[in-house]
């Protein structure tokens, strides 16, 4: 592709220049560029938060948070990928907690220290509420912290970006856990589909796959995508 | 009358009984508190240090959250009515603090972002002040059941009352408490350390510095003869109720003294023993109460 | 504490006038109005706890000596203002406090672990007392 055929826009990539066709996503448009993911990337469908990077525009101070397989570039884009997160992730058993407020300052007592800047909000590529679960967590309302950050995919950009130093992701990820463990418990459509698998329901068509070549594997899932 | 009513964290967890307490009886005496929606912490203490704008974003952003319960309707007043102590100092200083300094207001909106700017038309007070607001003998009136022969040391601590120009009272003897427990029919227990810190947070890491803080205020009420202690915050009930158990290793023959909220207090005056949450208070208060004949013998 | 109150020389060097001014600056306080009546130290319900007394810490201050930010004094107080009613000049002494204490944890200095504090402990106290140890004690 020539430039004059395609539209081109201009981004930095950790500093370094590159002219890519605009209307790519972040990630597209570093592959274009030469670069080679080993790591920052995953399911290529905003699911999975393997792909968290931080950018600013031309022209704003503002720093701003994005999954790369979902976010298109623009013109003087500056571009660094945090593919991850340092944070410690606690060990508990799930069955012997109590939902409540102390819970979440047993494990994560930082989440004391939030300033309520609303930082994380502000970073987060799923537009979810950050600092009000955080907040709903130290109260103790479990629920409302389950249900406000339902929609994390854990990318961690919060957790870079919190001036308490708290890890987001790992509260939302508790209140989830306690709130379908202890407050809601397990759904008939869970268990069904557990007793389902349990009595052989989907073994032959596993099978089935297991014997596709790549092609076929391909194909399966493509059309898949195109059902859903 | 439909009052904004901020909580704060600890109202919901080892506070529930002062929150329960609270709203009932002041639905009793015709106050409708009215819960913000998504209020945060309020990130106390309030931040000291002149440059700091950062810690002013957790309160103001409760305060631009009355505004706009006023603005919808949902309460008659944008007086935001407290019960933590520690809440309603944090909350009053950062109020006065920006409405005093637009350079400060101005930053702290910039910072915001997403948030509706704050216009500074907000008055921060606690309950005690809406109870003195309405008259003592409004107070009196509603009582079903007087606490009569019932000996009560009021605590004050710090922050309703300190530092000068954000207390509740008189910052070297205030009286609030003291008439409230007199409309409810109860004995009042002076002691010269009613408004001497507990120790507050250091309860988190030097745990017997504020069991010897909390000893000298219990003891100081013991001996004037006090079945119980009055208080208005729950790190003020936290060091001097639960850690007991941390003064009676360093006292010995140390006699438990049971430390209530001054609405629970009120709850079962005006005969909502349902609210009192009693049970939740350690040590317990139903023994001292049984005696003076105040809540029926256990069945 | 260094160097020892007793051989502290009771005169302003210039060279600590930066300190000074910062600790004013910080607390927003006219540390020069103290006459050490004490009055402060006699209120103040932790000095048992203190290596200096309050007063003296403020002493410190008027001779831009930096060695105060190594009193515990300052990580003691639990700024409950008893000093700032009582105060004849006027001072807010625990603005003082939180400015030398502000003054180390800028410096990246932790007073509290969390990491050291035991999480049964934690599970059981308030959020209030959590929530404004760290605020006054963690960077």
């Amino acid at each position: 592709m020539m430039d004059d055929e395609v539209e081109m826009v201009t981004i930095y990539v950790m500093g370094k220049r590159h002219r890519v066709p605009a209307g790519l996503t972040i990630m597209k448009a570093m592959e274009y560029a030469g670069h080679q993911f080993r790591r920052g990337a995953g399911c290529r469908g905003g699911f999975c938060g393997a792909c968290a990077t931080i950018y600013r525009t031309k022209g704003s101070y503002k720093l701003q948070g994005a999954l790369a397989c979902q976010k298109i570039v623009e013109d003087g884009m500056y571009i660094a990928q945090i593919p991850f997160s340092p944070a410690e992730k606690k060990t508990y058993n799930i069955e012997e907690l109590r939902p409540d407020a102390g819970v979440f300052l047993e494990y994560y007592p930082e989440i004391a220290r939030c300033l309520s800047c609303n930082t994380c909000t502000k970073a987060c590529p799923q537009d979810i509420m950050v600092m009000d679960y955080v907040q709903a967590a130290l109260r103790g309302d479990v629920e409302e912290a389950a249900k406000l950050s339902f929609d994390c995919i854990g990318c961690g950009l919060c957790a870079v970006r919190c001036p308490a130093e708290i890890v987001p992701y790992n509260i939302g990820q508790l209140a989830r856990r306690l709130y379908s463990r202890h407050i809601v418990g397990p759904t008939e459509h869970v268990l069904k589909r557990v007793r389902e698998i349990e009595e052989g329901r989907f073994d032959e068509e596993i099978e089935e796959l297991k014997t596709l070549d790549r092609e076929a594997l391909q194909e399966r899932y493509e059309t898949r995508e195109r059902r859903l | 009358m439909r009052l904004p009513y901020y909580p704060g964290c600890t109202l919901k967890t080892t506070a529930q009984n002062f929150e329960e307490s609270a709203l009932a009886s002041a639905r009793a005496l015709g106050v409708e508190l009215v819960e913000l929606p998504r209020w945060n912490c309020c990130g106390t203490v309030h931040a000291l240090a002149k440059d700091d704008v950062m810690h002013y974003l957790a309160p103001i952003r409760n305060l631009i959250r009355v505004e706009e319960m006023a603005e919808s309707g949902l309460v008659d007043e944008k007086r935001v009515v407290t019960l933590c102590a520690m809440c309603y100092n944090t909350l009053k200083r950062a109020n006065a603090v920006v409405k005093e300094d637009q350079e400060k207001m101005q930053k702290v909106r910039e910072i915001m972002e997403r948030e509706n700017p704050y216009g500074g038309s907000v008055q921060v007070v606690h309950l005690l002040q809406v109870l003195r607001d309405l008259d003592w003998s409004k107070v009196a009136d509603r009582v079903e059941r007087p606490l009569k022969g019932l000996r009560v040391a009021p605590y004050y601590g710090c922050l309703l009352l300190r530092p000068r120009g954000f207390g509740i009272d008189d910052v070297d003897n205030p009286q609030v408490m003291e008439r409230l427990l007199e409309a409810l029919g109860a004995e009042v227990v002076n002691i010269p350390f009613k408004t001497k810190c507990c120790g507050a947070y250091h309860t988190v890491q030097m745990k017997e510095v504020v069991a010897e803080l909390s000893h000298r205020i219990l003891d100081q009420a013991s001996s004037a003869g006090a079945d119980m202690v009055a208080t208005a915050c729950p790190l003020c009930e936290y060091n001097l109720g639960p850690r007991q158990e941390e003064v009676k290793k360093l006292f010995r023959g140390f006699a438990p003294l049971p430390v209530v909220y001054f609405t629970q207090l009120m709850a079962l005056a005006f005969g909502l023993e349902e609210a009192t949450g009693f049970e939740q208070n350690d040590p317990d208060p139903r023994p001292a109460l049984r005696a003076r004949g105040l809540l029926k013998e256990e069945s | 504490m260094s160097p020892e109150p007793s051989r502290l020389a009771l005169r302003f060097k210039p060279e600590n006038a930066s300190f000074k001014a910062k600790v004013a600056e910080l607390s927003g306080e006219e540390i020069d109005l103290c006459f050490q009546c004490g009055a402060c130290s006699s209120g103040c319900p932790l000095t048992a706890e203190m290596d200096l007394l309050p007063s003296k810490v403020i002493r410190y201050v008027q001779l831009g000596e930096e060695a105060v930010l190594e009193s515990k004094t300052i990580w003691v107080c639990s700024t409950c203002f008893n000093c700032e009613v009582r105060c004849p000049r006027g001072i807010d002494i625990a603005n003082v406090m939180e400015a030398l204490r502000q003054l180390m944890l800028r410096k990246k200095y932790d007073r509290v672990s969390l990491d050291a504090l035991e999480p049964e402990e934690l599970r059981g106290l308030p959020q209030i007392a959590i929530i404004s140890n760290l605020r006054k004690l963690t960077a």
